[in-house]
Parts: structure tokens; C-alpha cells; sequence
């Protein structure tokens, strides 16, 4: 960059003195990608000594067993503790499935009786359209009522029944505890400065790596399965309702003490209520990350849309497959829109004030919804059709999408594969082949000089124990292929997204349609990713690559827009004062001031990436995910847990990484940050 | 006005933020404000005295940042101070435990707030009605007191809005009717009228002056504006850097500014705003006289009325004796700015 040019001439010292710094750092890189370069074809892989790997996964399934065949609490053994918890679980949810799926049922086999119907898909529907009607608009509630009805009409309705019932379960279960943790934190600090960490690792360990041992604690099944839920839906929960009761405005909390409340009515009547909003957007986190994990939780047990899935994917039934992930995104779509309306209900209209008259005429809706219900069950009775869908009138789709994807796959056929197979040749496997022939103290020690370069000491330590950890697993050539098949998929979606963010920033118009598209995507639970690429490209490293790509992308173009958008407009003006081009103002003014945005975009990108990776497993992929996968299929509880905390590893060193890099950039150009 | 019996004081009150302020006040030291800032410390309060007297307007006034604020929450103990004592009807407030504080507060303490602090998931009835919520009393009750307080500071109508629904001076008449809604005896405001447009923040000075006429409550009122200081204050106290530089009544600061400091901020006051008449009168009484005025009223308020009258009238003490006498011409002087006492 030459000083001089453009906005560049006003401050030229300040140019200058950037682009040195700059440079020197581009050299330092390049010159450690040289030395990498060489190393890998002269020196090759270095074999992990024995000595450094040892028997960690036998300690963790040792420990466990220990735990549950010993462990001895005072008063209880551990084994009656997640018993009980599974019984506390069980209840409610043996209830709600009850209601949705399988009616009241008494006596067994074939003296069974049915006391009462569940609950008629007519009543369902009429319950989750007046929600969204309620919530925002009879638009709302149309398209929450039309997205269920899909489900009957296309003959899915007791999966997503089943999904359904494990998520009203997982999700006030979810909700209650990240409440009840955040609290904690905010009542005493050291509490919170204890769950920090923990939660950090929560949301770095990658899904199947909570199964395994949720797996061998509570058994195969949907308690099982909605522990899992419970446990990785939390974590947002509270960090959202952390930072929601931080950022009550203090003027609140001094009011609350001058008014003299005790703590007690400081949480309840202030605090949280004043927070609700926030809260609120938590709420819906919790939801779409449940509804993630349920059909995920499929492989242990859950049932329901997810395990038709899986099951289409086992058997590369590819119409089954379409037919269950559309239920899903209709799922999906309707539960999001729907907790999104009610977020945003809380912040705009406060609770109305108690309308006058009986109890029918206060609360219209749930009469109404009460009358429907009952109109239903009665008619249930005398009309099977309106106790559950006719099965004459079920729509079946598999046959059209086998031969579309047929049709796809024969036209195709050729395109596909020359795309496929050039991208494995010439990008694909030279990653993979270098990062594989790199020795690994070298790769050590370069985690470690980056972690001195941006975060000094503290963060050099961080990278190089983090590393070793990784060494120690005895999976380095594992780890190495998730960090090949991350690196590639992250550049990827940098490569798309970054352009779709500039475009989203630049018009309102390209604006709106890209966050409809990214916010849809986002919602999707990240298993509906592979089945297209299933479809098309089979199994194998690129059909993965797609997969992650599609699921990581959204951040980096989320970011990118709401960085660009947010620089200053006077320092915009500035440049178009000093003569820039259009094209100048966003590569000298908007693209650097974005930099520390774009770079936290990317951090997601990467976390999505390592995420969606270890479920790419199921469509064989060669690295950590996969062996997390053996480990759940062989019920290896050590193995699993070992290989899923690499991954988390990895993900680790990324964040701090970047985290750094971001806060330095920010150093540098003396910015605040906000939030997208 | 200075027989008041003290409803409020503080004595050698410090509060330092910083790493380790217990040790810079270690053995009763004083330290400086150079010595504070040398050891990273900030000493948002230094050694802050004052008595506020019995239903008097006590206004702290100072630039942003010169620890106003931290020097009321010092008074209320929403803030511990690193040292001193708060006497609150002769009583250490640091010394009461967290019950009676609670109860202290629950009673005898009000508090508005720069940016209102409303509850916005409440009703105005509900947001006045909340202090006397919290201490157990029951709705109708509440309810009907928060009605009063609502219609003293003239929201009547507006019971069932919610805050967002308000403008700025209908939010911040909703925080007083609130503060005021327990009855108490002591009012902290602190700046409650500057997030405000200017002619909002006249209208709501007049109102606060009308609605503490009526109450006569103690009152801790923060400004930074001098203007709306001597509008509103009996006494003032400047402060800078954390410490107090000059406790007076408008006409004293004005008069015998303490320093350059002071002189700053008063130089450009009209002086009829603050002169009273027992000020700049002749005493004794004068053969013959218009009328009776009295010695506390300020020139600008009664300048017409003296001018207007070929007469002096005579100045009269809060007893209704007559103590001196003043004309058209010592008003005058005080209108033109020629110099005065
Ligand atoms: N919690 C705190 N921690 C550290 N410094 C503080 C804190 N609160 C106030 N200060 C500092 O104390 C000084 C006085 O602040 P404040 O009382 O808010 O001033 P004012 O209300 O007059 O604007 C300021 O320098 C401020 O930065
Ligand atoms: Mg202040």
C-alpha cells in the first residue's frame, strides 16, 4: 500500500507507520509457511512417542464406572442419583407424550384400552396458530398453523409429535436451569468466576461427545436423550441471562435498593422483569438449540423426526430422507417464528392490564383454545378422521424426490463428479497431505509462537498445553484431519460469506433477502445439512466439506454486514470529502474499521465448523468426529469423551487466537464493540 | 433561615476507588489529591462535611465528574464510603445493619434518579405503587396512595400508561411521584432534571418548588447547572475533584465567591436573582413607606413593585418586625451591577 493514495494522503504517518507493521507481520507468516512448507516435504510426519500418549481413555471409562458402580454420595450411591433424576424426567414426559402421541392407555398388550385420544392434530394445530396469532398477527398464525398442518398431510405428524413433546420438556427444564445458574452467578461472584470455564468447554465440546457418556450413565432411551438436550441447551441460557441481569441499567438496581428490597424481591420484581426481553431471546435459543439436539439425540434414543432421518441416511433412503428434513424445517421455521414473535411481544406490548368480566371473556384465547380442544376430543370419539389424520389423505412425497434426485444424479452425473474429484485434487488433498506431513513439535511450537504474538505469555501457555493435550490423546493424525477439513471449509465460507456480507451491507434490498435466507438457515437443526449433499455427492470428505460449509456460513456474512454497517458515517463522509471512489471508501475506510468484526465472524464460523464436522462423521469422514462416533456406536464412554475434548481443544486454541487478533485490531484502531 | 435543626450531616466522609483505598486513609492520613491519583487511586469524595438542615433545599452543585453523585450515594449508603460518618437525625447511618438500613430506606428515604429508573414492565399506578409493593402494603391501599402522589404531581389520567408511552418530564414526574410515594423524610434527586430539554427543565423546577412548598421535605438535590442551583437551592454546596470548596446560600456564592472557582461560575448570575432585600436595605425604619417586604425575597422578584413607587417600603424579618428600609435606588444599583455591600 502506497501512503498518499486517497484517505491515506490525510494521515500518512498514521498509514505508513500501519502498513509497516503490517508488513513485518506478513513476512514473519510467510515465513513460517515456508518453513512449514519445507518441513513437511523433507522432513515428513515425526511419530508420537508412546510415552506421550497415554491411557487417558481408559482413566475416563474407569472413572465412570466407578462412579456408577461405587460411588457412594453419604446418603445415596451415585447410581440411585441418576435414577432418580431419570425418574424426575420421566414423569413429566411420559405425560406430555401422553398428550401428543399416545393417548391414556390401560392394561397391556392386547387387553390395552384406551381411556382418552391424544390430543386431536386439529386441536394442535388450532392451539399453535392462536399462539401466533396471539403473539404477533393471524399472518403468524396462519403460517404456524399451515407449517403443522404439513406435517399431517405429508404423514409426519406422530414423529414430530414425539420430537415435539421431548422439546416442551427440554426447554422449561433448560430455561428454568439457566435462569437458576445466572442468578447464582449474579448473587455470588466467585460462583460465576467458577462456571465461566465450564461453560466455555460445554460449548466447545462437540454434541456426540456429550452422548457418550450420557449414553452409559442413563442408558439408551428419550430420558437419555433429553438429559443430553438439557445439558447442551443450557449453556446459552445463561450466558444470555447473564449478560441480560448485567445489563439492567444500575439506576435500577439503586432504585431497588432505595425502595428497600430485600434480595429476594430485588431478582423477582426488578431485575428480571426488567431484563425480560433479553431474556426472552434466550428463551428462543434454548428452543432451536433443543429441537438441534433432539434429532440428533435420535442415535441415542429420542425418536421422532430425528430418527427418521438417521434411519433414511442408514439405509440411503434419499425420498424418506428429503420428506423427514422438510418436517423438520417446517418444524423448525414454525417454532422459531413463533418464540421470535413472543420475544418480541414482551418488549413491545407489557402484559395488558386484567380486562373486566368472567374468566372466558378475560382470557379469549384460552377459551377459545380450551373450547377446541374439547370440541375435538368429543368428536374424536365419533370421527376418526378428526382424532388423527386419515391415513387415505396422507401425501406422500418419497416417490417424487427419489426420481428428482435420480433424475439430478443421471443428468448430473459427470458435473458433479468432475467438480468433486477436482476439488479433492487440487485443494483438498494437498491440505491434507501437507498438515498431515507436518511434524508435530513444530506444529507445537507454532500454536504457541502465535498464542506469544497476539496474547503474550498467558495465551502462548494456553495454545502450547491445549496442544499437547491434543498429543496426548494419541489421535494427532485425527486431529490434524479435522483442522485440514475445518481450515478448508472455514476459508470456504469466508471466501462466500464475506462477499454476501459487503453485498448485505451495500443494499438493503440484497440486504433483507441474504438475512432471510442466513436467519432460515440458522434455524435448520445442523443433521438436515447432509441430506442434500448426501443426495448429491454420496459419502465422503467433499460431501462433508458442503455440509460444514452451508452450516458456517452465516456468521461470517452476518458479521461482515453488521461490521461494515457500523462504522462511524462521519468517517465514511470523511472519505467521500477526500475524493474516494466508491470502491475506494469500502477497501481503504469501511473494509479496515470492519477488520475486528469480520474477524469474531470468522471465530463463529470456525466453531460452527467444528460443530457440524463431528456430526459430518455419520456421512465418513476420517477424523476426531469420527472416532467420537465409533465410540458412540461401541458405547466406549473413555474413547468418546477423550476424542470429543480434542475437538474441543482445537476449538479452544481458534478462539483464543482470534479473540486476540480481534482485540489487538481493535487496540489499534480504538474501537468499541457492539453487538450484531 | 440557618435555624434549622440539622436533619442530615456527614463528617470527614471519603470514598477512593482504586486497589487498595483502606490504605491510603490509613491512621486517619488526609491525603492529597496529587498523592491519590500518584497511587491509582480516584478519590471520587474527599473529606466532604455538611449539615442539611430540617426541610431545607441543600443543592451540590459541580462539574460531571467532580463526584456529585457519589457523594449522595455516600449520604444514602447506596455507596459505603472508605471513611466518615452520615448522621441521619443524629443517628451513623454506616453503623446501622442491612435490616435497618432496608427499613430506613423503606420509610424515611426517597430517591429520583437521572434517567428516571422506571420500571418498564409497570404501569405508572404500578411503578409509584411499588416502594409501598415491596413493603407488604395491600393493594387497595397502596393503589390509593399512589393515586394521590400521581395527581399531586399532576399525571392524573395516565395511571394504566406504561413508561415508554411518556415523554421525558411525564417519566420523570412519574420518578417523584415515586420517590415520593413512602412519604419521606429525606429526598435525594440527583440531577433529575437533565436529561430534559431546557424549557421541559424550567417547567419542572417550578413544579418541584410548588410540590416542596406543600411538603417541606429535607432535600439532597444534584445539579450541574448554576442557574438551576440558585433557582432552587436555600444553600449550595461547590464541589471539585471530590471535595467541597464552598457551602453558602446563592447570595453568598455570588457575592463572596470562596475562590476563582467559585468566581467562575458566578460571574455571569444577574445579581437581582440572589440579592435579597435584607441585603442591600437601610437599616431602621424609614419615616414613611409604601408597603412591608420581606428580607428574604430576592430583588428580581420585587424589583418592579420598589421601583414602581416613589415611597421606600420597609423590610420586614420572618417575625413580621420591621428591620430596615429600602428604595428604588438600592435596587437600582443591584439591576446596573454597581457594586454592593
Ligand atoms: N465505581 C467506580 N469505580 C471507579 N471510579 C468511580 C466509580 N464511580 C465513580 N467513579 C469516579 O469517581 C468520580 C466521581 O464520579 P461521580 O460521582 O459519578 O461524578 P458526578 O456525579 O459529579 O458526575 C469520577 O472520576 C468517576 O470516574
Ligand atoms: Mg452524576
Amino acid at each position: 500500500m502506497r501512503a498518499g493514495e486517497g484517505i491515506a494522503g490525510a494521515v500518512p504517518r498514521a498509514g505508513l507507520r500501519g502498513s509497516g507493521a503490517w508488513q513485518r507481520g506478513a513476512w514473519l507468516w510467510g515465513g513460517i509457511v515456508a518453513a512449514s512448507l519445507a518441513l513437511a516435504a523433507w522432513v515428513g510426519p515425526v511419530p508420537v512417542p508412546k510415552a506421550l500418549t497415554p491411557d487417558m481413555a481408559g482413566w475416563v471409562s474407569a472413572a465412570l464406572r466407578w462412579l456408577v458402580e461405587r460411588a457412594d454420595l453419604g446418603l445415596f450411591s451415585f447410581k440411585e442419583l441418576t435414577r432418580a433424576i431419570a425418574a424426575v424426567i420421566e414423569w413429566p414426559y411420559s405425560l406430555v407424550r401422553a398428550a401428543l402421541v399416545d393417548g391414556w392407555v390401560e392394561g397391556r398388550g392386547s387387553r390395552a384400552r384406551t381411556i382418552l385420544q391424544p390430543l386431536s392434530w386439529i386441536a394442535v394445530i388450532a392451539i399453535v396458530a392462536a399462539m401466533g396469532a396471539y403473539a404477533r398477527s393471524w399472518r403468524l398464525g396462519a403460517f404456524v398453523g399451515a407449517c403443522f398442518l404439513y406435517l399431517a398431510v405429508f404423514g409426519r405428524w406422530e414423529s414430530a409429535m414425539v420430537t415435539l413433546a421431548s422439546i416442551l420438556i427440554a426447554v422449561p427444564i433448560g430455561v428454568a436451569g439457566g435462569l437458576g445458574l445466572s442468578i447464582a452467578a449474579w448473587l455470588w461472584p466467585r460462583f460465576e468466576r467458577a462456571l465461566a470455564p465450564i461453560l466455555d468447554l460445554m460449548q466447545t465440546v462437540p454434541i456426540f461427545a456429550y452422548l457418550v457418556p450420557i449414553l452409559f450413565l442413563f442408558g439408551f432411551g428419550p430420558v437419555a436423550a433429553l438429559i443430553a438436550t438439557v445439558i447442551y441447551a443450557m449453556p446459552p441460557m445463561v450466558r444470555v441471562t447473564t449478560l441480560a441481569l448485567k445489563s439492567v441499567p444500575p439506576e435500577l438496581g439503586e432504585f431497588a435498593t432505595m425502595a428497600g428490597c430485600t434480595t429476594a424481591q430485588r431478582i423477582r420484581k426488578v431485575l428480571l422483569p426488567a431484563a425480560l426481553p433479553d431474556l426472552m431471546v434466550g428463551v428462543n435459543q434454548v428452543i432451536m438449540l433443543s429441537l438441534n439436539m433432539v434429532i440428533i439425540a435420535s442415535m441415542i434414543g429420542a425418536g421422532g423426526l430425528g430418527f427418521d432421518v438417521l434411519n433414511a441416511l442408514r439405509r440411503l433412503d434419499i425420498g424418506a430422507g428429503i420428506e423427514a428434513g422438510l418436517a423438520i424445517t417446517a418444524l423448525a421455521i414454525a417454532l422459531d417464528r413463533l418464540s421470535q414473535a413472543y420475544a418480541a411481544r414482551t418488549a413491545d406490548v407489557p402484559m395488558s392490564a386484567g380486562a373486566s368480566g368472567g374468566w372466558p371473556r378475560r382470557h379469549p384465547w384460552l377459551s377459545t383454545v380450551a373450547l377446541v380442544i374439547l370440541g375435538t376430543a368429543l368428536m374424536g370419539l365419533v370421527l376418526p378422521p378428526v382424532a388423527s389424520y386419515p391415513a387415505e389423505a396422507v401425501i406422500t412425497t418419497k416417490a417424487f424426490w427419489g426420481d428428482l434426485v435420480k433424475a439430478i444424479n443421471i443428468r448430473y452425473f459427470d458435473d458433479l463428479e468432475a467438480i468433486k474429484t477436482a476439488f479433492l485434487t487440487f485443494v483438498m488433498l494437498p491440505v491434507k497431505r501437507f498438515l498431515l506431513a507436518l511434524p508435530w513439535p513444530w506444529v507445537l511450537a507454532v500454536a504457541a509462537f502465535a498464542g506469544w504474538r497476539l496474547g503474550g505469555a498467558p495465551l502462548a501457555a494456553t495454545g502450547a498445553a491445549l496442544g499437547a493435550f491434543v498429543l496426548a490423546t494419541g489421535l494427532w493424525e485425527q486431529a490434524m484431519t479435522t483442522v485440514y477439513l475445518c481450515g478448508v471449509a472455514v476459508v470456504i465460507a469466508a471466501f462466500i460469506g464475506i462477499p454476501l456480507g459487503i453485498l448485505a451491507a451495500a443494499n438493503d434490498t440484497a440486504g433483507r433477502v441474504i438475512g432471510g435466507i442466513i436467519d432460515t438457515l440458522q434455524t435448520l437443526p445442523s443433521f438436515v445439512y447432509l441430506i442434500p449433499v448426501v443426495m448429491l455427492f454420496r459419502v465422503g470428505d467433499f460431501a462433508a466439506l458442503i455440509a460444514v460449509v452451508l452450516f458456517a456460513l452465516a456468521p461470517a456474512v452476518r458479521y461482515t454486514a453488521h461490521g461494515l454497517r457500523s462504522v462511524p458515517p462521519e468517517m465514511i463522509e470523511a472519505g467521500i470529502v477526500c475524493g474516494c471512489t466508491p470502491r475506494q471508501v469500502l477497501t481503504r475506510i469501511r473494509l479496515p474499521l470492519a477488520l475486528p468484526e469480520i474477524l469474531l465472524g470468522l471465530n463463529q464460523t470456525i466453531m460452527l465448523a467444528l460443530s457440524m464436522l463431528v456430526i459430518t462423521a455419520l456421512v465418513g469422514t476420517r477424523d476426531l468426529g469420527q472416532e467420537v462416533y465409533i465410540a458412540l456406536t461401541r458405547a466406549d464412554t473413555g474413547a468418546g469423551v477423550i476424542a470429543g475434548l480434542g475437538v474441543a481443544a482445537i476449538a479452544i486454541i481458534a478462539d483464543r487466537l482470534i479473540a486476540a487478533g480481534a482485540a489487538h485490531a481493535r487496540a489499534r484502531l480504538g474501537l468499541q464493540r457492539g453487538t450484531p | 433561615m440557618q435555624h434549622r435543626p440539622v436533619k442530615l450531616a456527614c463528617r470527614g466522609v471519603w470514598k477512593i476507588y482504586g486497589p487498595d483505598p483502606a490504605r491510603l486513609l490509613a491512621g486517619g492520613a488526609r491525603p492529597d489529591l496529587a498523592t491519590i491519583r500518584a497511587s491509582h487511586h480516584v478519590g471520587a469524595v474527599r473529606d466532604a462535611t455538611l449539615d442539611v438542615g430540617e426541610g431545607e433545599i441543600f443543592v451540590i452543585m459541580g462539574l460531571s465528574g467532580s463526584g456529585k453523585s457519589t457523594l449522595v450515594r455516600c449520604l444514602s449508603r447506596l455507596v459505603e464510603p472508605t471513611a466518615g460518618e452520615i448522621l441521619f437525625d443524629g443517628r451513623d447511618l454506616l453503623k446501622a445493619s442491612r435490616a435497618e438500613m432496608i427499613a430506613i430506606r423503606r420509610h424515611k428515604m426517597g430517591m429520583v434518579f437521572q434517567h428516571f429508573a422506571l420500571l418498564p414492565h409497570l404501569t405508572v399506578l404500578e411503578n409509584v405503587a411499588f416502594p409501598l409493593e415491596v413493603q407488604g402494603v395491600a393493594r387497595p391501599t397502596r393503589e390509593a396512595r399512589a393515586r394521590e402522589v400521581i395527581a399531586l404531581v399532576g399525571l392524573e389520567g395516565r395511571e394504566g400508561h406504561y413508561p415508554r408511552q411518556l415523554s421525558g418530564g411525564q417519566q420523570q414526574r412519574v420518578g417523584i411521584a415515586r420517590s415520593l410515594a413512602v412519604e419521606p423524610e429525606l429526598w435525594f434527586l440527583d440531577e433529575p432534571f437533565s436529561a430534559l430539554d431546557p424549557l421541559i427543565r424550567r417547567e419542572m423546577q417550578d413544579e418541584f418548588l410548588r410540590v416542596q412548598r406543600l411538603l417541606k421535605k429535607t432535600i439532597v438535590f444534584i445539579t450541574h447547572d448554576f442557574d438551576e442551583a440558585i433557582r432552587l437551592a436555600d444553600r449550595i454546596a461547590i464541589m471539585k475533584d471530590g471535595a467541597l470548596i464552598q457551602i453558602a446560600t446563592p447570595e453568598e456564592l455570588v457575592l463572596s465567591p470562596a475562590d476563582d472557582y467559585v468566581a467562575d461560575f458566578t460571574r455571569h448570575v444577574a445579581r437581582a436573582k440572589v440579592v435579597t432585600l435584607g441585603r442591600i436595605m437601610t437599616p431602621g425604619p424609614a419615616a414613611e413607606v409604601a408597603g412591608a417586604l420581606p428580607a428574604h425575597a430576592r430583588v428580581e422578584a420585587v424589583a418592579d413593585r420598589i421601583e414602581g413607587s416613589p415611597l421606600p417600603h420597609a423590610v420586614i424579618d420572618e417575625a413580621g418586625r420591621v428591620i430596615g428600609h429600602v428604595g428604588a435606588r438600592a435596587v437600582i444599583d443591584v439591576l446596573i451591577g454597581r457594586r454592593i455591600g
